[in-house]
C-alpha cells in the first residue's frame, strides 16, 4: 500500500474498480474507436487519483473469454514502461492490457465460431467484488469502494444467475456499482445492478464527449454524491432472462420453491426438480422419465 | 319576575372573527339597545324583541369567550361577547324568559334545543373531545356556533366517537386483589388488649371463595333473615343446611378469627384442643373437606397420559411450607395433629386459584365493620354491624351454583378417560410407515444444468441479436483481436490525444445532462413521498385542507338529509346549501392569494372540491324543482 502508509482515510476518498469491457466484437463494431475511448478513460483514471492524495483505482480488463487484473495503483509501478510520451500508469496499464488481450485471444481459438457477442461480465463483477472485499477485511479503515462498469457489448443472458448474485452481493456489502453504456441498445443487467445497488446509470449520447460524462457522473465520491443532483433514469429495464431458453422475458413463471423463472409452463422445475401441478403420487414416476429428455 | 331590564357591559360583534365593539347592552321586555362606550361608532343597535327567535351561546369551561349569539327572523345574529359567565348567564334567563314570553303569542317559542337537557356527564365528554381534537373544535365553531348545523346534528354524525369514550370505562371487570387474607392485619391500639378486624364485604366475599367450608357454615349456622323463595333455593341446593345450631353473625366471625388466629400460631396441638371443646370451631380448624374433593375432581380431569411422577423431583408441596416463616413462627412437625394443619402452599394455591377464577358477582356493598374485641386469653368480642354479609354469601352460593351445574354434565368422565387413554397409548409395532407423499428437494449441480442449457441459449440468444452484430460475425477472432491490439500500439506510439475532445462537444455534454437533470427533478408527482401539499406555503396548506374538512362535514349532512320527508331537514338542506355556496368564493379567494407558479397546484387541488360540491348543488336544484312540480299538482299536498 504505497500511496496509503498512514491509512489516515477520510469519508471522501474512494476505491474505484473500473469494469473496462475489452470485448473484440464489439469495438469492431463500434462508433467510438477503442483508442478513443482509452485515451477517454486514461485521463479519466488520472482525474481521480488526483482528486485525493489517497483515492485508489483499480482496473479489471472483461474480455470476450476471460477476465484479469491490468491496473492497481496501490501496487509499485514498472518503470521500464516510462517512455516520456505519457505517464507510467497509462503506459503499463497499455501493457498489461496488450498482454491480457494477446492471452484472451489464446484462449478464444478453442470455442466454436458463431457464439454469442457478450462480455464476461458476471466474471469481472465477482473479481471487483473479491478485491473489494479484501479491502474491507485489510482493516476498520478503508477508501470506500465503488465499482464502474464501462461497457459496449450487450448482455449475456445466459449469464443472468451470475451477475444477479453478483448485484446481491453487492447490495448486501452496501458496494455501489456505476454503470455507463456505450452500445446501441440500453443494458438491462447494468440498469438493474445500479438501480439495486444505489448506484447511477448513464448512457451517454455523445459518445465523443465521454471524458466529460464520466467526470461530470462518475467522479464524485460517494459522501459528495448526497449533495449533488445527477441524472437519474426515467425508469429501470426490469426484465429477467427465463432460466429455461435464456430469454429476456417480462412475463413468466416463477418456481415456488426456488423462484427460478422460466418463460413457459413447464412440468417440473429443471433447477429444484419440484413438479408443478400434478398429483403428488406420479411426482417419482414423472421425474424418472424427465431426466432422460433433458430439455425440450 | 326579578327584574323588567338588565344592563351589561358587553361587545357587540357582527361577525365571529369581528373583534367587537365595546359598549352597554341594556334588554327589556320589549327590545334590545346597544350603545357603543365611543358615540362616534356604528355599532349602536336598537332591534325589537319581536324579531328575535333564538339564542345561542358558548358554554362554560369550553375554551371560548362568553358569547351571546341571538338570531333574528331574517337569519342575522347579534353576537355580544360579556364580561364573564354570570353576565351571560343572566342575559341568557333574561332571553330566555322575553322569548318564551313571545312564544305564547307567536308559532314556535324558540329554536328547539334538546341538548340544553343534556346530562353533565355527555356535555363534559364532548367539550373534552372538542379540546382534544383542534380540527373537530374548528368544525364545530364554524357551523355550530354559525347555525348552520344544530349541536345534535353535529354530534349525531359523530355518535361513535361518543360512544367509544364512554364504553371506555366499563370494559374491565375488577378481579380479586391478589393479596391474600391473611394479610388482613388486625388493628390494635397499644393501651388494651382490644385487636380489630375490618371486614370488608369484598374480603367476607374473598373468604368465602376461598374457604368453602366456611361458606357453608355460615349459610346453616348463621339465621336467615333473607325472604323465604331465597331460603327455600338455599335448602334445595347442594349446600347442605342444617338449621339446628343458629348462631348470630357476630358470634360466627368471632370464632372464625379465633380459629385464624389459632392457625397463625402454628400450635396444633392447641388448635385440637379448642376444636375437641367447640364443635363449630372445629370446623374452621379443620381441612376444608369440599376443597379436597373438588381437588380430587379435578385430578380426574388431568389427562390420564401425563406422567406426574416425572414432575415430583420439582415438587415442593410435600414439604411443610418448606422452611418459610408464617407471622413469624417457626412451624413445629407434629404428625398426630395433621388435620388441624394448614401448609402455606396450599394456602398460596388456593388463592391463586380464586383470584384467576376470577369473581362472577360484582358487590358495591357498604363497608362492615367486625370489631374484634379480643381481651386477654382469646375472649373475643365481635361487633358486626351488616346484615349484607348475608347477601354476599348467597349470591356467592347462586354463582357457585351455576359453574358446579356446568361440571356436573361431564357425568360419563371415567369412559372418556378410557377412550384418551386408549388414542394416546401409542403401539408403534402395529402403525404403518409413516412416511409422507412428498418429493425431496434436490437442487442439482448448476453447472450441469447451465451446460445442458447452453445449446438452446446460443440459438436463442443468436435469432434476438440482429443488426449491426450479425454483419460483423463476418469478422473473424484474428482480425478483431488484431484491430483492437492494433489501436492499443498506435496510442502507445502517439501518447494520448491533445486535447482529449473539443470544448464544443463538453458544452453539448453539459446541456444535455442539465436539461435531463432538471427535467426528472421537476416531475411532479414522480415521488410518492413528496406531496404537492408539501410544497404549498403553509397558510394555503392549512386552509385547503381546512375547507376539505368543513366540504365533508357539510356534504355528510347534506346528503344524509335526503329524502326530505320533513319541514325540518327542508329547513336543514336550505341551510346547508348556504353555507356550501359560500365556500365557492371562499375558494376563489385561496386561489387568487397563491403565487402565480403555484396557482395550477392549487386549482387541481380545489377541482375535486368543486365538483363535490357542484353535485350536491345540482341535486338539491333538480329535487327543489321536483318538489315545486309536486305542489304545484298538489297545492295542498304535504309540506
Amino acid at each position: 500500500m504505497a500511496s496509503a502508509p498512514s491509512k489516515l482515510y477520510a469519508d471522501d476518498v474512494s476505491l474505484v474498480v473500473v469494469l473496462l469491457d475489452t470485448n473484440p466484437f464489439f469495438w469492431s463494431s463500434s462508433s467510438l474507436s477503442f483508442s478513443q475511448f482509452l485515451s477517454h478513460v486514461l485521463a479519466f483514471l488520472n482525474a481521480i487519483l488526483t482528486l485525493n492524495q489517497l483515492n485508489q483505482v483499480v482496473v479489471i480488463a472483461t474480455g470476450y473469454n476471460s477476465c484479469d487484473y491490468v491496473f492497481d495503483s496501490s501496487s509499485d509501478l514498472n518503470r521500464s514502461f516510462e517512455n516520456g510520451r505519457m505517464p507510467v500508469m497509462c503506459s503499463s496499464l497499455l501493457q498489461k492490457l496488450e498482454e491480457f488481450l494477446i492471452k484472451d485471444e489464446q484462449l478464444s481459438k478453442e470455442e466454436p465460431e458463431g457464439k454469442i457477442k457478450s462480455s464476461l461480465f458476471s466474471g469481472s463483477l465477482s473479481m471487483a467484488l473479491c478485491y473489494i472485499q479484501r479491502v474491507f477485511r485489510s482493516g476498520a479503515l478503508h477508501p470506500h469502494p465503488r465499482i464502474l462498469c464501462l461497457q459496449g457489448s450487450p448482455d449475456g443472458p445466459e449469464q443472468y444467475v451470475a451477475i444477479m448474485n453478483a448485484i446481491f452481493s453487492a447490495q448486501r456489502s452496501s458496494v455501489p456499482i456505476d454503470s455507463c453504456y456505450l452500445g446501441s441498445q440500453n443494458s438491462a443487467f447494468l440498469q438493474q445492478a445500479s438501480y439495486i445497488t444505489g448506484g447511477v446509470h448513464h448512457k451517454p449520447q455523445n459518445l465523443d464527449g465521454l471524458f466529460q460524462y464520466l467526470m461530470t457522473i462518475f467522479a464524485t465520491d460517494l459522501h459528495s454524491r448526497s449533495f449533488i443532483h445527477l441524472p437519474k433514469p426515467v425508469g429501470v429495464d426490469f426484465r429477467a432472462s427465463c432460466f429455461c431458453h435464456k430469454n429476456t422475458i417480462d412475463m413468466g413463471y416463477i418456481c415456488s420453491v426456488c423462484l427460478s423463472i422460466f418463460c413457459k409452463h413447464h412440468k417440473k422445475c429443471s433447477t429444484c426438480g419440484s413438479v408443478f401441478g400434478q398429483a403428488q403420487s406420479e411426482a417419482a414416476s414423472a421425474s424418472d422419465k424427465k431426466r432422460k429428455t433433458p430439455e425440450t | 319576575m326579578a327584574s323588567a331590564h338588565v344592563t351589561k357591559r358587553a361587545k357587540y360583534k357582527t361577525t365571529i372573527k369581528d373583534p367587537g365593539t365595546p359598549g352597554t347592552l341594556r334588554m327589556t321586555f320589549e327590545k334590545i339597545l346597544f350603545v357603543p362606550h365611543n358615540p362616534k361608532s356604528a355599532g349602536k343597535l336598537d332591534v325589537e324583541f319581536r324579531y328575535i327567535k333564538g339564542q345561542k351561546h358558548t358554554k362554560e369551561g369550553s375554551n371560548k369567550p362568553p358569547w351571546l349569539n341571538l338570531t333574528n327572523n331574517q337569519n342575522g345574529s347579534f353576537i355580544f361577547e360579556f364580561e364573564n359567565y354570570s353576565d351571560l348567564q343572566e342575559c341568557r334567563d333574561f332571553v330566555g324568559k322575553v322569548l318564551a314570553k313571545g312564544g305564547e303569542v307567536s308559532e314556535k317559542p324558540t329554536v328547539a334545543y334538546p341538548d340544553e337537557q343534556l346530562s353533565a356527564a355527555e356535555m363534559e365528554l364532548r367539550i373534552k373531545l372538542l379540546q382534544e381534537d383542534s380540527e373537530l373544535q374548528k368544525l364545530h365553531k364554524q357551523f355550530v356556533l354559525s347555525g348552520v348545523l344544530t349541536e345534535t346534528e353535529f354530534w349525531a354524525t359523530r355518535k361513535k366517537l361518543l360512544d367509544r369514550e364512554a364504553s371506555k370505562k366499563t370494559k374491565q371487570r375488577l378481579g380479586f386483589k391478589s393479596a391474600m387474607i391473611s394479610d388482613i392485619k388486625p388493628s390494635t391500639d397499644g393501651r388494651t388488649n382490644k385487636v380489630t378486624f375490618n371486614l370488608t364485604p369484598e374480603v367476607i366475599l374473598q373468604i368465602f371463595a376461598e374457604k368453602p367450608a366456611v361458606h357453608r357454615a355460615f349459610l346453616s349456622y348463621v339465621p336467615n333473615k333473607v325472604p323465604g323463595a331465597l331460603k327455600q333455593f338455599f335448602s334445595s341446593s347442594s349446600w347442605p343446611v342444617n338449621n339446628d345450631p343458629i348462631m348470630s353473625e357476630r358470634t360466627f366471625w368471632t370464632k372464625y378469627f379465633r380459629a385464624e388466629y389459632l392457625h397463625s400460631t402454628k400450635n396444633s396441638i392447641a388448635a385440637a384442643a379448642e376444636a375437641a371443646e367447640d364443635e363449630e370451631l372445629a370446623v374452621f380448624l379443620k381441612q376444608d373437606d369440599i376443597l379436597a374433593s373438588e381437588a380430587r375432581n379435578k385430578i380426574r380431569r388431568v389427562d390420564p397420559t401425563l406422567d406426574m411422577e416425572a414432575d415430583e423431583g420439582d415438587d415442593y408441596t410435600h414439604l411443610p411450607d418448606h422452611g418459610i416463616f408464617r407471622e413469624g413462627n417457626k412451624e413445629m412437625t407434629e404428625s398426630q395433629n395433621e388435620l388441624y394443619k394448614r401448609s402455606l402452599s396450599q394456602d398460596i394455591n388456593r388463592h391463586a386459584a380464586v383470584v384467576l377464577e376470577g369473581r362472577a358477582v360484582v358487590f358495591l356493598f357498604e363497608n362492615i365493620h367486625v370489631s374484634l374485641d379480643c381481651i386477654c386469653s382469646m375472649n373475643l368480642n365481635v361487633d358486626v354491624e351488616l346484615e349484607d354479609t348475608k347477601a354476599v354469601a348467597e349470591a356467592l352460593a347462586q354463582s357457585k351454583q351455576k359453574s358446579s351445574n356446568k361440571g356436573e354434565s361431564d357425568g360419563d368422565t371415567s369412559r372418556e378417560r378410557l377412550d384418551r387413554l386408549s388414542r394416546m397409548t401409542e403401539i408403534e409395532d402395529l402403525q404403518g410407515p409413516n412416511t409422507l407423499p412428498l418429493a425431496p428437494l434436490c437442487i442439482k449441480d448448476p453447472r450441469d444444468y447451465f451446460d445442458s442449457q447452453q445449446a438452446n441459449a446460443l440459438r436463442t440468444s443468436g435469432d434476438a441479436l440482429g443488426g449491426i452484430e450479425q454483419i460483423k460475425c463476418g469478422l473473424s477472432t484474428q482480425e478483431v483481436y488484431g484491430s483492437l491490439r492494433e489501436s492499443i500500439s498506435s496510442i502507445k506510439a502517439m501518447g494520448l490525444k491533445e486535447p482529449i475532445f473539443k470544448p464544443e462537444v463538453a458544452h453539448q455534454v453539459f446541456d444535455a445532462l442539465t436539461n435531463s437533470i432538471s427535467n426528472t427533478k421537476y416531475h411532479i408527482g414522480k415521488n410518492p413521498q413528496e406531496s404537492v401539499l408539501d410544497r404549498l406555503p403553509r397558510k394555503t396548506k392549512e386552509e385547503l385542507l381546512h375547507h376539505w374538512t368543513a366540504i365533508l362535514e357539510l356534504l355528510k349532512h347534506f346528503w344524509a338529509s335526503y329524502p326530505i320527508t320533513t319541514t325540518y331537514l327542508y329547513a336543514k338542506v336550505n341551510r346547508l346549501k348556504d353555507a356550501m355556496s359560500n365556500i365557492y368564493p371562499q375558494l376563489e379567494e385561496i386561489k387568487g392569494s397563491v403565487p402565480s407558479e403555484l396557482r395550477h397546484q392549487v386549482s387541481l387541488l380545489v377541482r375535486p372540491m368543486h365538483q363535490a360540491l357542484d353535485a350536491a348543488i345540482q341535486h338539491y336544484e333538480a329535487s327543489m324543482q321536483k318538489r315545486s312540480a309536486q305542489s304545484g299538482e298538489r297545492p295542498n299536498g304535504y309540506v
